[in-house]
This record gives structure tokens, C-alpha cells and sequence, in this order.
């Protein structure tokens, strides 16, 4: 008796996943918990792993299509040897991906409406929602005021959308009397033609890149953002990590400054719980988190991605090198799984390697605020009553200005400055 | 000599004349490249045009032969099949005369060549004298539509075995005819046959004729086509064709049916390809999925930003109305209008006697979806007009969302039920309720006014049809 093995939910609010790559072939035995494709999410890709054994007796997808949770993948004869008649699972766990998923998802926005898209004849994602009542007149006025249908409430028989309800909708939102549609606005209205001035190529956007693009945009409108810049002698720090670098060898961890930042930030949000917290704006409540997971934006081919650091708290600098080294390798080959790019309290985003004296970096939602470091740069500072020359890096913390007022930004970038400044005060906080 | 168009057409169907006339009418330098010597496409050559002129034939015999019934009887019909072909190529000829005039009204410049793509702003064109040309552009409407597909099994050789062009050409009435494939094209090309005089046989390898259409909607029809047609064989498979000298040896596969039969002629009717092939679009960037049909978005825009294609190149439905729809957002498209194929009903007609036709949502799909939905059917037999012509067999189908009371699909089955469902059309695609419908004055007596009866239905009662409340 063939079992189908169905795509599982392989991440909350993931309803549909692109199939990357098959591993099996019609006629291949697996065993239960076998990896049988790798799946690419809107986050990375997953291993897919099965829970059947037997033989594959057929392939339902194909590497680079689209599926649904539910969807059929696999029909698997159960093994000769069998002998349960109905091929019951070997174990009691349920299929599932190779992840779990913790509950938080901070890199999943809410549901944004998709500004009408660019048309693309690759992926782009087919509407499925059932169409608006509206008749062509009114839809093409809503095309050409870049209006979603879905937004506007119809006054006609049965909701049907009027071209009034499309003006007035419009007008509504011009006024400010009508609010934009959940976490977006106005849908970007069509583009030109481009082609009119010269020669254009279209690429269809990966789904990283799409998901980036919500969540940043969604992040950027419902987030006051105020940026509190500083530049911190870490001359003294630069050098210490120089040595130990030196004495750990070639083949050691590389210790880098965004590891010895993740550390030091946490006694400062230790003492600025507010900063490591979410903002539950509907109940009026701030999510005070009791646990120290940091993300650290990684810039891969495919697109920005934010693996977490776990724990920072409960580990040395070298052990957070390491994690950091090994995470942000597994992001540029697609290889992180989903709960390590999830539950991140606050995050870190490091463009010294690249250059630039200071950045606003865009909150991590549904964190509250993000620290950017810039280039370190040599400046002649007086120090000890001489002219010397001084290492200075600057820090950018964005944050939420509901969540945190301009006095607290300002502290927390001076206690963390004097941390990298001073490391005894380092040593003595940790 | 090379030229250039500012937009260039390929292929003058129902998809491709009307873009070139639609750019024109924007002021736009345009080309018209056909293949063939006269425009008018598939459709208007050797599909919808000459297969209607046909079946009106074919209706004009059996309302002869019904009308004994009603006291008036008529000698048995003589069929000058000369004079038939004639009718038919004249109705052609109009036509695509008239295609030729507007071209020339309009100022399209119609070119006799074979296109291919060189690069995605050249194509070459090959001349039917032989000579080659090279033309320049700035955009590109693919339209070069799609052909009979003749599996690789049924393609002997002989011209006994047709595909629906063959049957179209009419070289004889054959005495016994089958028909390998039960959906729209075999049933109408039956119909025409069976008046003739030929004895059809059908077959079907699914286990039902017309598969998309809802059962309730077929069943007057193939009960109507039963009496026509010497069989229909549903679940059959065509094993073999053989050419004899005394006609095509047929081995099927299926039940209650002789496995092998001896027909004077065999139209393979098992479905369209595109005409994706052989168009140097390896050449461009334009992208084919796996069924061979050419991607593109709601904007009939490909991968390749100059090239743009509608019609059955473009994808199901492979219906003449929907590429020429999709003319006019290609265009529209490309003059920065807000135009989108977002077209919700798309009708689809069988014209055979009696004719079916829907749009929107079938009931099948509706199930499908677990749409909350009310199916109304108002029988025929109920409308004056219906038994004034002798026919009520037909059936008025509305789908209709129960929360919103919105009409999300119309089925007819009937005489005329190709011209009753633009009003379904209408319906759906402008979102109508039921009681727009029930409440608009149809003329009496028509058999429009089954459409009307039918949304009275949904919200109460229709005069003409008392159902006690349960």
C-alpha cells in the first residue's frame, strides 16, 4: 500500500515553499527520516525530512515549483518486509520538517497588502484570493489609482464596489480619514515604461528579497525610528583583540568586534530591559524578554539574511565567534534552518568590513531596536595631556521611539561605549 | 532590404489582427505578418467561421425533418456538396476581405511571410517566393496561435485520417465516419456529418464527453446526440489505425464495442498545440513552459521585455475571444493604459444542436472550492418561447453566492445557448446579484427570460416554476 507523504507545516504562517531540490528518484529506498528534499522557505532553505520508509514509488514535484502545505510529494510503497498491512509510521512523531519552529517569528510580518506588483513572469505569486465584485470600469479606474479592490468596502447589492467607492476610498485615505490598508499604504501606484528610455531587463525578485522587502517596509511605517549615533575609542580593545587573535593561532575562531559587541551588549540591555523587549501595541503591554538571543544581519547572494546568536548571554566571547562564524557561513549556502533565524531580542548589523562613517539601519520587527557599526577609523584624540592617535568606531543604534524616549538611546550608547572603551568595566559587568 | 515597425503582429488571427488594428488606432507604424496568403487565422480559415456556416446547415436539416412533427414535411433533403463548400468558402472570403479593407483603412501593412526571431528586436521573414527579409522593431505581438495535435499514432498517412482542417475541407460525405475525441471540435464536426448523411461513431478515452462542462448541462445535449450519431464510446482507447484499400482499419479498446471497425474516414479531434516551435524564440527571452505555451503576465508581457504574445500561443483557454480580449490589453499595455487580462468570466461555447455554453463558475468548480453557493436550474420546458420552437430539453443554470447573492457562473444547454450566455457574461464579470437580474425587464417572449426566471428563483419564486417551500 503506497503512502502519500504530504508537504507538513514546516514553519508557522509558511503556506506555500518552493521545492529546491529532490534528493530521491522513483525506485530509491529511504528510510524513515530520511531527507528527501531541501525546501526553500521564505526565510531558507530546509531540509525536508520523511517519516516513511520504503520504497519511492513516485516523485509528485519537481525541483523549482511552488507547493502548499498539504500538497502531495512523495508516494511511498511501503518496504517488502513490512509487516504492519497499513504502514503506520515507525515512530509516533508526526511528520515535520527538520526544524521546529518556535512561536515567535520576528522576520514574519504581518499581513501586509502587496503593493500591486511589477508583473513578472516568473515567480510572481498568484493572487488566489477570489476576485473583488467590481466590474471592469471599476477595476481598471482601481488599476490606475494603484487601488487594491480588497480594501475598499463596496456599497453596492452584495458589497459590489462602485467606481464612487473607489474614489471615495481614495479620497478617504488622501484626508487621513480612512487608515491604509494593516501596516502598508497607498499600493505603490503601476511604474512607467520604462523601455521609453532606454533598454530594461526584468528579474524576478527571490522570495528572500520579496520577504525582506515587506517586513523592512512594514518595519519602516509602523516604527518611529530615531537614530542615536556615537564614535567609541576602542583603540585599547582593538589591540587586545589583535593579541589574543595572535595567541589562538591560525586554525582559532576568529574573534571579531560584532562578537565582543554582542557580549558587552549584554549587561546594557540588562540594565535597559525596554531595549530587549517587543512593543504589543494593541494590549498596550511591552514584551520584556528575559532571554538574550541576537541577530546578525549577513549579506549572501540571495539577499539579507538575520541568523540568531543564542543565549548570548551564557556564552564566551570565543564561543559567540564561533556561532557567528558558523551561522553566517550556513546563511550564504542556504543551509540555515528557520528556528535559527528566529526568536532574535535584538539585533546587530555590522558594516565596518565594507566602509561608511554611519548608517540608520531599519529596526528588526518585532524587536525594538538595532545597532549599526560603521568603518573604525584613526583619529588624533588628546589623550593622557598628548596628541595620539585614536581608533574610533562609530555606533548607530536605531530603536522605537514609542518604546524607548531620546534619553535612554543616548545612555544606552554611552554605557556601551564605555564597556568597549574601558573593558575592565567590561570584565567586571559580565 | 530591412525595415523596421514600430510594433510588429505575428500572425492575423483573432488574437493578432485585432492587436494590429488596436495599435494602429493608437497611432502606431505596425506590421502585420501572416504566414498564410489571407489573414483571419485558424478561426476564420479552417475553425469557429467555416464549422459555424456548416452546422447551420446541418440545423437547417434536422429543423426540416423535426418540423413533420408540427404538421409540415419536406422531401428528403439533396445536399449539393459543391454549392455546400462554395457557401462556406464564401463566407470566408467575405470575411477576410473584410479583414484586408480595415487593414488598408487603418493603414496596417499586411505582410505575406513566415516570421522568425533573429534577436528579440529582429525577426526574418521568409517570403513565400522564397526570398528572405529582415525586419527591425520596437515591440512584438506574438500571436501565432495553435494546431490540431495528431499523436504520433493516428499520423499514417492518409488522408483519410483528418484532423478538424480535413473535415472542414469537405471532400466527401464518408458513410461511416469516427471520431477520436469527444470534446468540442469532434462533437461539432460530428453534428455536421451526421446531417450529411454519415453515420458518426464517437469515442472518448475519459469517461465522460465534454469533461469540463457540468454533467446536468451535457445531458440533453448527448441525449440529443445519441439520436444523431451511431455511438458514443466513453472509457474507449483508439488501439490502431490501418489503411485499407476498403477504409481505415480502427482497433479500440473499451466495452460494448466491436474492437475492430472499418471507417471511410477518421477525424482525430483530441485537443490544440500551441505554435510555439520553430519561432526562433531560443533567440529572445522569451520563456515556453513545459506545454510548449509562452509565459506571460496580466499584461500578456513575456520574459522578454520587447516581445509580448496573446492568443492560444499564450495559453488555455485556446479560444479566439480570449485572444482577442488579450489583444486589446497587450496594446493598452504598451501605451501605458491601466489594462489587465482580469477578466473573471470566460465564456465557452459548444455549438452543437442544441448548443452549450457557461461562464464564470461551474457548479463542479464551485464544489471544488466549497463555495457557499446556491445552484438554481430553470428547465426549459417552462418558457413559452422554448415549447413554441419544439425545443425544451434546454436548461438555465445560475451559480450563485448565497451571502453576497452575486451570480459566479451560468450554464445554458438549449437552442441559441451560444447568444443567451453574453448575458451571464455580463453578469459575472460585473459582479450582478441575482435581483439585477430578476429584476430587468427580458423581452417576451424569449428564452432570455429562462435567465431572469432563474434569479427569481433564487430569491423567491419565478412565475413560471412553483417549487413548494420545504
Amino acid at each position: 500500500m503506497a503512502i502519500e507523504f504530504k508537504l507538513p507545516e514546516v514553519s508557522d504562517g509558511v503556506k506555500t515553499v518552493d521545492i529546491a531540490e529532490i534528493k530521491v528518484k522513483p525506485g530509491d529506498v529511504i528510510t524513515a527520516g530520511q531527507a528527501v528534499m531541501d525546501l526553500e522557505t521564505e526565510k531558507a532553505v530546509v531540509e525536508l525530512e520523511c517519516p516513511h520508509a520504503g520504497t519511492v514509488a513516485k516523485v509528485h514535484v519537481t525541483a523549482g515549483q511552488t507547493v502548499a502545505i498539504g500538497a502531495p510529494l512523495l508516494s511511498i510503497e511501503a518496504g517488502a518486509t513490512s509487516a504492519a498491512p497499513t504502514a503506520a509510521p515507525p515512530s509516533t512523531a508526526p511528520a515535520k520538517a527538520a526544524v521546529a519552529i518556535p512561536v515567535a517569528q520576528p522576520v514574519v510580518a504581518p499581513k501586509v497588502a502587496a503593493p500591486t506588483a511589477a508583473p513578472s513572469t516568473q515567480s510572481a505569486a498568484p493572487d488566489t484570493r477570489p476576485p473583488a465584485p467590481a466590474g471592469p470600469a471599476t477595476r481598471r479606474l482601481a488599476r490606475d489609482l494603484g487601488v487594491d479592490l480588497h480594501q475598499v468596502t463596496g456599497t453596492g447589492p452584495g458589497g459590489r464596489i462602485t467606481q464612487e467607492d473607489v474614489q471615495s476610498y481614495v479620497k478617504n485615505i488622501l484626508e487621513g480619514r480612512a487608515s491604509a490598508p494593516t501596516g502598508g499604504a497607498i499600493a505603490t501606484p503601476p511604474l512607467p515604461d520604462f523601455s521609453q528610455f532606454g533598454p530594461v531587463e526584468r528579474q524576478a525578485q527571490g522570495k528572500i528579497a520579496k520577504v525582506s522587502a515587506t517586513n523592512l517596509s512594514m518595519a519602516w511605517q509602523t516604527i518611529p525610528h530615531v537614530t542615536q549615533h556615537d564614535l567609541i575609542d576602542i583603540t585599547d580593545l582593538e589591540e587586545a583583540r589583535k593579541r589574543f587573535g595572535e595567541s589562538l593561532g591560525k586554525n582559532g575562531p576568529k574573534v571579531t568586534m560584532t562578537a565582543i559587541v554582542m557580549k558587552a551588549l549584554v549587561p546594557v540591555l540588562k540594565a535597559f530591559p525596554h531595549v530587549n523587549a517587543s512593543l504589543d501595541a494593541a494590549k498596550g503591554e511591552l514584551v520584556l524578554k528575559r532571554y538574550y538571543h541576537f541577530g546578525c544581519a549577513v549579506d549572501t547572494p540571495n539577499g539579507l539574511l538575520v541568523p540568531v546568536v543564542k543565549n548570548v548571554d551564557q556564552k564566551s566571547i570565543v564561543q559567540i565567534a564561533t556561532d557567528l562564524a558558523d551561522l553566517a557561513a550556513r546563511a550564504r549556502e542556504k543551509k540555515l534552518k528557520p528556528d535559527e533565524m528566529s526568536g532574535a531580542t535584538f539585533t546587530v548589523t555590522n558594516l565596518g568590513g565594507i566602509g561608511g562613517t554611519g548608517f540608520t539601519p531599519i529596526v528588526n520587527w518585532p524587536e525594538v531596536a538595532i545597532l549599526g557599526l560603521s568603518r573604525g577609523r584613526t583619529e588624533l584624540k588628546l589623550h593622557g595631556g598628548a596628541v595620539t592617535e585614536r581608533l574610533m568606531l562609530p555606533l548607530s543604534l536605531s530603536y522605537d521611539h514609542r518604546v524607548i524616549n531620546g534619553a535612554d538611546g543616548a545612555r544606552f550608547v554611552v554605557k556601551l561605549g564605555q564597556l568597549l572603551s574601558d573593558f575592565f568595566t567590561l570584565l567586571a559587568e559580565v | 532590404m530591412s525595415q523596421h515597425a514600430e510594433i510588429v503582429v505575428i500572425g492575423a488571427g483573432p488574437g493578432g489582427y485585432p492587436a494590429a488594428f488596436a495599435a494602429a488606432d493608437h497611432g502606431k507604424k505596425v506590421v502585420l505578418v501572416n504566414e498564410e496568403k489571407e489573414p483571419g487565422g485558424v478561426c476564420l480559415q479552417r475553425g469557429c467561421i467555416p464549422s459555424k456556416a456548416l452546422l447551420h446547415v446541418a440545423k437547417l436539416i434536422h429543423e426540416a425533418a423535426d418540423a413533420a412533427e408540427h404538421g409540415l414535411t419536406f422531401g428528403k433533403p439533396k445536399i449539393d456538396l459543391d454549392k455546400l463548400r462554395a457557401f462556406k468558402n464564401g463566407v470566408i472570403g467575405q470575411l477576410t476581405g473584410g479583414i484586408n479593407g480595415l487593414c488598408k483603412a487603418r493603414g496596417v501593412t499586411l505582410v505575406n511571410a513566415r516570421a522568425t526571431f533573429a534577436s528579440s528586436n529582429t525577426l526574418n521573414l521568409a517570403k513565400a517566393d522564397g526570398t528572405t527579409e529582415q525586419m527591425t522593431f520596437d515591440k512584438a505581438i506574438l500571436a501565432s496561435g495553435s494546431s490540431p495535435a495528431m499523436p504520433p499514432m493516428f499520423a499514417i498517412g492518409d488522408p483519410r485520417v483528418m484532423d478538424s482542417t480535413g473535415a472542414l475541407a469537405l471532400e466527401d460525405i464518408p458513410k461511416k465516419l469516427l471520431v477520436i475525441g469527444g470534446g468540442y471540435i469532434g462533437l461539432e464536426m460530428g453534428c455536421v456529418y451526421a446531417a450529411l448523411g454519415s453515420e458518426v461513431t464517437v469515442v472518448e478515452a475519459l469517461p465522460v464527453i465534454l469533461a469540463a462542462a457540468d454533467r446536468d448541462l451535457v445531458r440533453p445535449l448527448q441525449k440529443r446526440l445519441e439520436t444523431q450519431f451511431k455511438a458514443i464510446h466513453v472509457n474507449t482507447k483508439v488501439l490502431s489505425l490501418t489503411a485499407t484499400k476498403a477504409g481505415i482499419v480502427v482497433e479500440m479498446q473499451g466495452e460494448g464495442l466491436e474492437p475492430k471497425q472499418t471507417f471511410d474516414r477518421v477525424l482525430v479531434s483530441v485537443g490544440r498545440k500551441p505554435n510555439s516551435r520553430n519561432l526562433g524564440l531560443e533567440n529572445t527571452k522569451v520563456q515556453v513552459d513545459e506545454k510548449g505555451f509562452v509565459k506571460i503576465d496580466r499584461c500578456c508581457r513575456t520574459a522578454d521585455p520587447n516581445i509580448l504574445a496573446i492568443g492560444d500561443v499564450a495559453g488555455e483557454p485556446m479560444l479566439a475571444h480570449k485572444a482577442t480580449r488579450e489583444a486589446k490589453v497587450a496594446i493598452e499595455a504598451l501605451v501605458g493604459e491601466p489594462a489587465e487580462f482580469d477578466n473573471i468570466a470566460i465564456p465557452a461555447v459548444v455549438f452543437t444542436d442544441p448548443e452549450l455554453a457557461w461562464c464564470g463558475l461551474t457548479e463542479t468548480e464551485a464544489k471544488a472550492q466549497e463555495r457557499d453557493v446556491k445552484v438554481i436550474r430553470f428547465a426549459w420546458a417552462a418558457s413559452g418561447r422554448a415549447q413554441s420552437l419544439g425545443r425544451t430539453e434546454g436548461l438555465t443554470k445560475l451559480i450563485v453566492e448565497n451571502k453576497t447573492e452575486r451570480i459566479l457562473g451560468v450554464g445554458i444547454v438549449g437552442v441559441g445557448a451560444g447568444e443567451l450566455i453574453s448575458e451571464g457574461v455580463l453578469a459575472v464579470e460585473t459582479a450582478a446579484v441575482a435581483r439585477d437580474l430578476a429584476d430587468s425587464i427580458h423581452p417576451h417572449p424569449t428564452l432570455s427570460e429562462t435567465l431572469m426566471e432563474a434569479a427569481e428563483a433564487f430569491i423567491g419564486q419565478a412565475t413560471h416554476m412553483y417549487r413548494p417551500a420545504r
